[in-house]
């Protein structure tokens, strides 16, 4: 038996790279996936009253999806980090070339170009670009030295790598995506090392240009930013969904009106109640206590991603953890406050729970490719790999 | 390795600060969340009991049709009906209830409600009955507070100011049926109609309008207690026909109580200037719902009062072919303007003998003369030198027995046979069967609007095709301008031998219209008389002396005139179809004369309201 293992010893690399799908399943976060799931079946529950009481059209169809997606979440989670940083690069050219194609042949929903059919399935390419932008700027930070953290011309790179998508979503036009990708790539630099000061006055600059910006926005988005001001100035126009979503959440009360029995969601004061404004329904039906308890599960996800990060042993697994982590946070972030009234009102949907494919392939994908951090969290990166 | 856990340490700094920044902004959300939830739970609780703005679906208002002048041709009419929004009432059924013993109902009407009311999203409201009548009203307005969810209110119904003189050209509307409802929500609202026959189904889609919305606040009781923002939508867009309700009007006191129809054309754009079906009914009627005995009526009558007979109706067209056929060989060479060719009052074919009409002898006589006195004998011998699938050819040629396109329903192509066609039938084609051809009897069977767009090519040789419509929303639609005709493939010499023809049959004593030729000065119409047999006497009925004018009503010649006028620069084209009218020339032919007096006096193809002016 010695001699056996004595044999093996120099073959310990390969060991190494496959360790068996077994011992990767072991690996796996599951107190991770429960979380997910319990998300998703709020999500089922949710949709299920939007409905009026039925499972269709829209809870057993998200089901459907949620299962393929937890499927896809837990292959990915089986494939060598090493192996996904290889395609860091490919992955961000190829998110690139989505929003371009989209912008130059996508159908337009509500109002902008953000959406492309594949094999029948409805993606929007900026979804994708948040995580592709955090493989990408991940695989570039990897190697990086404090030394080379401190010179511009270093980071230049990695800035026009953030700003490049960023302005073909503004154009899209989809300002809040645009937001939540150049502040994940912000955060995944803050991950890096870039010093705090820089980021002070990167804000100090938007903060100028804010102005400016809103020259160039368009019609609707304007529309979005004065109402938010002054939702009450005009109760029906685009302040009405505002109004509505707070008269729901309000008058959940404590405990909630009861499932099913929530009378701004089941007489239809809320339009798209089933995607953006999801979370009316839990708020109202199921009152402050309901609410709570998703905030809780919400956060313990990026707890647990923010747990992976800290405990990942190679940066590019750090790096991109975080960035997920970041993802997801501010999916909810801007979800919740657009429908406390809190934001304008962006058109981003809450992760897991509102209705729809694109958001929660995204986000699955992203969790897919956070586990392979959490199970391969202890593998060597070779210097010379990427 | 020491240096890559000072960057790990410093990493996990970081992110630990990150994730604190995130649970503090987590935290302020449930702050914010307990702030709306608890803290201010009664001033909201308060708010969702009082909501308050509602919103519905409203029809548009369904597109004018007018005339080319802007007579209103279909209007809308407005009356008071009862909505009901479920979605206000607290127990729908008991308003129901409420309303019924208000305002009683058939139980047919009952039970379409609750079917509706099972199905319908909540924005979309149910009619509860159209037609309120003050009673009704004043019912409803004092039990106001049982009858949460009841909307009184001004809705729109199509209106036909002309009645049944329109009823075939303009069409009707009635309300969308339950799987039109369900392949198109905006149809199952209230008032939303749907067009059935004539331009109203033509040119539904532009009819039709989109739906607006209204918004209302109401309280707590369900009631409606202000209108806050009302879209009315886009109304349907007018459709400016190219009919002239002067011209209508003659036609169909010229059909009076016969059976028959009239097609007026501006001979120059294929325009249909009048279009007369008889008998009619009242277009109104569907959109109430037509009464069951009246439903009865119309099937039973023998003059299929809902048959537009001058797109579908098909006749023999007798005599009004022999254009035509005289064309047909003047093309394949073996007839000329100069070809005489004698007639003793019968034509013997193998041991079959034709007569020709009244067995009168006309003598040697030429193509003109032949059209002149409608000679038989003539085109018998004329068809049987140009052959069957010639005259076809030169049929489709002046838009007899072929698609012509027009913008309106049912149209009926007709038919000329040719050989390939007797032979896919399973028809031993004989050369009687040709000769018979030769004066539009046998197979032959068109349209009133064919035989008019015949005379029409034949008057300007202009390859024109008929249509009815001419703006949509003050857009002059393409052909309305002689410019977008084509030149007709027909020689213009043998077009002019024709057309001498048949100024001799109105305007010479030996013409067939003679009695009905034009009394305007140096204005001449020129025409082709009729008369279609519907049915061969058996040789008892010629034993008994049987003739046209004692044998039963549905066993006479039909009787058609065709015409075109002014002679010498034609602008209009008519033809008149009488069923079983006898003669041609003395049914059909004096409908002519007034509609042509009345257009050459009038001239409506030259005249039209500018832009804009149409409007009701």
């Amino acid at each position: 038996m010695m001699m056996d293992s004595e044999r093996l010893a120099p073959q310990r690399p390969f060991r190494d790279r496959s360790f068996g799908l077994m011992r990767k399943l072991l690996r796996v976060n599951w107190l991770f996936v429960l979380c997910v799931c319990l998300l998703a079946g709020v999500g089922y529950t949710a949709l299920y009253s939007a409905a009026g009481g039925a499972p269709r059209p829209y809870a057993d169809s998200q089901l459907f999806r949620f299962i393929g997606a937890l499927v896809l979440m837990l292959g990915i989670a089986m494939v060598d980090i090493r192996q996904i940083a290889k395609i860091s690069w490919p992955a961000y050219a190829l998110g690139v070339l989505l929003l371009l194609v989209v912008m130059k042949f996508g159908h337009t929903g509500l109002g902008a170009k953000r959406w492309m059919t594949v094999g029948g399935m409805e993606i929007q390419p900026s979804e994708l670009m948040k995580l592709f932008l955090t493989l990408g700027l991940a695989a570039y930070f990897r190697r990086a030295t404090q030394e080379r953290l401190n010179e511009a011309l270093f980071l230049l790179p990695a800035v026009a790598a953030i700003l490049l998508p960023v302005g073909l979503i503004l154009k899209e036009p989809n300002l809040g995506t645009a937001v939540i990708t150049a502040m994940i790539g912000a955060t995944v630099m803050l991950g890096a090392g870039v010093r705090w000061w820089k980021f002070a006055i990167l804000l100090g600059v938007m903060l100028v240009a804010a102005p400016l910006l809103y020259h160039h926005l368009h019609d609707y988005q304007r529309a979005r930013i004065t109402t938010f001001l002054n939702p009450g100035s005009d109760p029906l126009g685009a302040g009405y969904n505002i109004i509505q979503s707070k008269i729901a959440l309000g008058s959940g009360g404590l405990t909630g009106q009861g499932y099913l029995h929530g009378t701004q969601n089941q007489l239809n004061f809320l339009p798209e109640k089933q995607t953006d404004f999801v979370f009316t329904i839990i708020a109202e039906e199921f009152g402050f206590l309901g609410s709570m308890a998703v905030l809780v599960l919400l956060f313990s996800i990026i707890a647990m991603a923010l747990y992976t990060a800290i405990s990942c042993g190679h940066v590019y697994g750090r790096l991109v953890a975080l960035g997920v982590a970041a993802n997801f946070f501010l999916y909810c972030f801007v979800n919740l406050s657009m429908v406390m009234g809190l934001i304008p009102v962006g058109g981003v949907p809450l992760p897991l729970i509102s209705y729809g494919g694109s958001a929660l392939t995204a986000v699955m994908l992203g969790f897919g490719v956070l586990m392979s951090v959490h199970v391969h969290r202890d593998v060597e990166f070779a210097s010379e790999e990427f | 390795m020491k240096r890559d856990a000072k960057d790990r340490a410093a990493f996990t700094r970081r992110a630990l600060l990150i994730g604190t920044a995130q649970f503090g902004i987590f935290g302020a959300i449930a702050g914010r969340l307990y702030n709306l939830q608890v803290a201010k739970h009664g001033k909201y609780a308060l708010l969702a009991e009082q909501n308050s703005i509602s919103e519905r679906l409203e029809a548009p208002l369904r597109g004018l049709i007018t005339d080319r002048f802007g007579t209103v041709l279909a209007g809308n009419q407005q009356h008071w009906r009862a909505l009901f929004m479920q979605a206000l009432a607290p127990d729908p059924q008991a308003v129901l209830d409420n309303f019924y013993r208000l305002v009683p109902l058939p139980d047919d009407e009952k039970a379409r409600i609750a079917a509706e009311l099972a199905h319908r999203p909540g924005y979309i409201p149910v009619l509860l009955k159209d037609y309120l009548d003050w009673p009704d009203m004043a019912a409803l307005e004092v039990n106001t507070p049982d009858l949460p969810g009841v909307v009184v209110e001004v809705g729109a119904s199509r209106s036909y100011p002309f009645g049944p003189g329109l009823a075939h050209a303009v069409g009707y509307v009635a309300r969308p049926n339950q799987r039109e409802a369900a392949a198109d929500p905006v149809l199952s609202l209230p008032g939303m109609r749907i067009g059935r026959t004539g331009v109203e189904a033509a040119q539904d889609a532009v009819l039709r309008g989109v739906p607006g919305f209204v918004q209302m606040e109401t309280n707590v009781h369900g009631q409606v207690v202000r209108q806050v923002a009302h879209d009315p939508g886009t109304p349907g867009q007018e459709v400016t026909l190219a009919l002239d309700a002067g011209l209508q009007a003659l036609a169909v006191q010229g059909l009076k109580d016969q059976t028959g129809a009239v097609v007026m054309l501006d001979a120059s754009t294929g325009e249909i200037l009048a279009m007369a079906s008889s008998p009619s009914f009242d277009p109104s009627l569907f959109d109430k719902g037509v009464p069951q005995a009246t439903w009865n009526a119309w099937m039973a009558d023998p003059g299929h009062p809902l048959q537009n007979k001058a797109v579908s109706g098909l006749f023999a067209p007798g005599s009004t072919f022999k254009p035509t056929v005289a064309l047909a060989a003047m093309k394949a060479g073996t007839l000329t303007a100069e070809t005489i060719l004698t007639c003793p009052g019968f034509f013997k074919l193998g041991d079959h003998v034709f007569w020709c009409d009244n067995h009168t002898a006309h003598g040697s006589i030429t193509v003109t003369t032949a059209l002149q006195v409608s000679c038989d004998v003539f085109f018998y011998q004329v068809a049987l030198g140009v052959g069957i699938d010639r005259i076809a050819e030169m049929a489709t040629l002046m838009g007899l027995g072929t698609d012509l396109g027009v913008d309106l329903p049912d149209a009926e192509t007709g038919l000329v046979p040719t050989l390939d066609w007797a032979r896919q039938h399973g028809i031993h084609w004989v050369e009687g069967s040709t000769v018979v051809q030769g004066i539009g009897q046998g197979y032959t069977q068109l349209t009133p609007l064919a035989l008019a767009t015949m005379i029409a090519r034949v008057a300007t040789g202009s390859a024109v095709g008929p249509h009815i419509t001419r703006r949509i929303a003050g857009t002059l639609q393409i052909g309305s301008t002689p410019g977008d005709w084509p030149v007709l493939d027909v020689d213009p010499a043998h077009l002019a031998v024709v057309r001498q023809g048949l100024f001799e049959v109105v305007n010479t004593p030996a013409g067939t219209a003679y009695a009905d030729r034009l009394d305007l000065p140096d204005v001449q119409m020129a025409g082709k008389t009729g008369t279609a047999q519907v049915h061969d006497n058996t040789a008892a009925e010629k034993r008994q002396g049987f003739n046209d004018l004692t044998m039963a009503w549905a066993a006479r010649p039909n009787a058609l005139f065709v015409a075109f006028a002014p002679y010498d620069n034609p602008r209009y084209a008519v033809a008149v179809v009488i069923e079983h009218g006898n003669y041609g020339g003395v049914a059909a032919a004096p409908i002519a004369h007034t509609l042509m007096t009345h257009a050459l006096t009038h001239d409506p193809a030259g005249r039209d309201v500018p832009l804009g002016g149409g409007g009701a």
